[in-house]
């Protein structure tokens, strides 16, 4: 029988993070859908409503902003499926580890693949609708922190219906209501933005939002898997 | 160490086993009987907290499984059906995070667990690109990383060749006689040199539906 040394929780939580990453790269579709989907959803918008800069300025936020969070529910499938189908989630739950923690990194891996690059390229489709300069950083800020949050909300939709062969339609019907406050304030800090409003209180919004969302989703995303598994 | 009292559980009307009780102890294998729907995956489930649909107590070590799970967690290793292999993962990367989701630091002693289940040289091949035998393979190598007393293996044989099936007998027998407790279900004759308990699940179950 081998030495069996224990590691950190820190450890644990990267070699969780290397692994996703690992995973990424190897089958890039998990990072490259989301980003095409956002990208091809936000270039509908000009081409169905017109393309007269007043009117995609007055909508530019909510059009990031929608098919932002669209593009973060329908990346979700990737996140437990394959680990349920292989028999890797099995050994997660069994783990002796805090779940906690190896869920926390797995969404935030997540993140890091399917949602950064959203973030990352948001203020150049938000320049194609006509958005002012003055929105760009508050428009990045809203993203930063409020799509880690999608990532936890959905990833308790996810461990739910992660059994059910097509539980994509259900998934948007579980989790689409609880995206609506960071919606409302992501959008409303944007627009405060635009108009030269402060928003830094909107910002602080979405970061307890955020916070709250750390600290107790993974508790939620636990519960459901065992569920799933049953 | 592990100890089952009056073990309950049906599934869809239907008892699958009732007043079961029995213990695992050190030095032991134990071997699960029964036809196929009889229960047999689904008491190892339960033995490893992966099904909760039950009635009646299991014991780690003297004390109730709900108030030791972290140390009951440490003190199992459960093979399941699946092999819990991602295939676009070579053997190597599959492992490294195993042990890491285990909290345990690995050293050197993966390529030489790999080796011990013949498979060296594969170490950095897509297991996507290996036969469901070779896979196995990947997937029992974890057995000789965990520092588990208890191995609950769910069809170990599977897919395996005839001389795998000798050589994990081996295995299965050395742990054993290292002090290890072993429950397993196989359709597989077995032919293990240690002492080997049988519980047989067809004998156990209330036929019949649930009045």
């Amino acid at each position: 029988m081998s030495v069996a040394t224990t590691l950190g929780l820190g450890a644990v939580m990267m070699a969780t993070v290397r692994r996703e990453l690992l995973l990424a790269v190897r089958s890039p579709g998990d990072i490259i859908n989301p980003l095409m989907f956002f990208v091809i959803s936000v270039t509908l918008f000009p081409l169905g409503g017109g393309a007269e800069s007043n009117f995609l300025s007055s909508i530019a936020s909510g059009v990031i902003w929608v098919t932002a969070l669209l593009a973060i529910m329908f990346s979700m499938d990737s996140l437990f499926r394959a680990d349920y189908e292989d028999g890797s989630l099995e050994q997660l739950l069994m783990s002796p580890q805090p779940l906690y923690f190896l869920l926390l990194a797995k969404v935030f891996s997540h993140w890091l693949i399917a949602c950064l690059p959203i973030v990352l390229l948001a203020p150049v489709f938000a320049a194609m609708l006509a958005m002012p300069d003055q929105a760009m950083v508050p428009l990045v800020l809203s993203l930063l922190v409020g799509t880690p949050t999608l990532c936890l909300l959905g990833a308790i939709g996810m461990a739910l219906t992660v059994g059910l062969s097509r539980s994509g339609l259900l998934l948007a019907v579980l989790i689409l209501p609880l995206y609506i406050p960071v919606l409302v304030f992501g959008t409303g800090m944007v627009e405060a933005a635009q108009g030269g409003l402060p928003y830094a209180g909107l910002l602080a919004l979405l970061g307890a939002i955020l916070i709250l969302a750390i600290s107790l989703s993974p508790l939620a995303i636990a519960a459901a898997l065992r569920i799933s598994v049953n | 160490m592990l100890d089952v009292k009056n073990l309950y559980c049906e599934r869809d009307d239907r008892v699958l086993f009732r007043q079961l009780a029995f213990s695992l102890t050190e030095g032991q294998a134990t071997r699960i009987q029964g036809s196929n729907g009889s229960g047999k995956t689904t008491l190892l489930r339960i033995l490893c907290g992966l099904n909760t649909e039950y009635e009646g107590e299991i014991f780690w070590q003297g004390s109730p499984v709900e108030t030791v799970r972290s140390d009951f967690r440490n003190g199992i290793f459960y093979l399941g059906h699946a092999p819990a292999i991602n295939k676009s993962l070579s053997p190597l990367e599959n492992l490294r995070w195993f042990c890491a989701s285990r909290g345990i630091r690995e050293a050197m002693s993966i390529p030489r667990a790999l080796s011990e289940l013949g498979l060296q040289g594969y170490e950095e091949v897509p297991c996507y690109m290996m036969s469901a035998g070779q896979q196995r393979r990947v997937s029992l190598a974890r057995m000789k990383l965990v520092n588990a007393r208890v191995w609950i293996m769910d069809e170990p044989f599977t897919a395996l060749d005839k001389r795998g099936v000798t050589e994990l007998e081996e295995i299965l027998a050395s742990f054993v006689k290292s002090g290890g407790a072993l429950l397993l279900t196989t359709h597989h004759p077995l032919q293990l040199e240690c002492p080997l308990d049988v519980i047989d699940l067809d004998q156990r179950a209330g036929r019949g539906s649930v009045s």
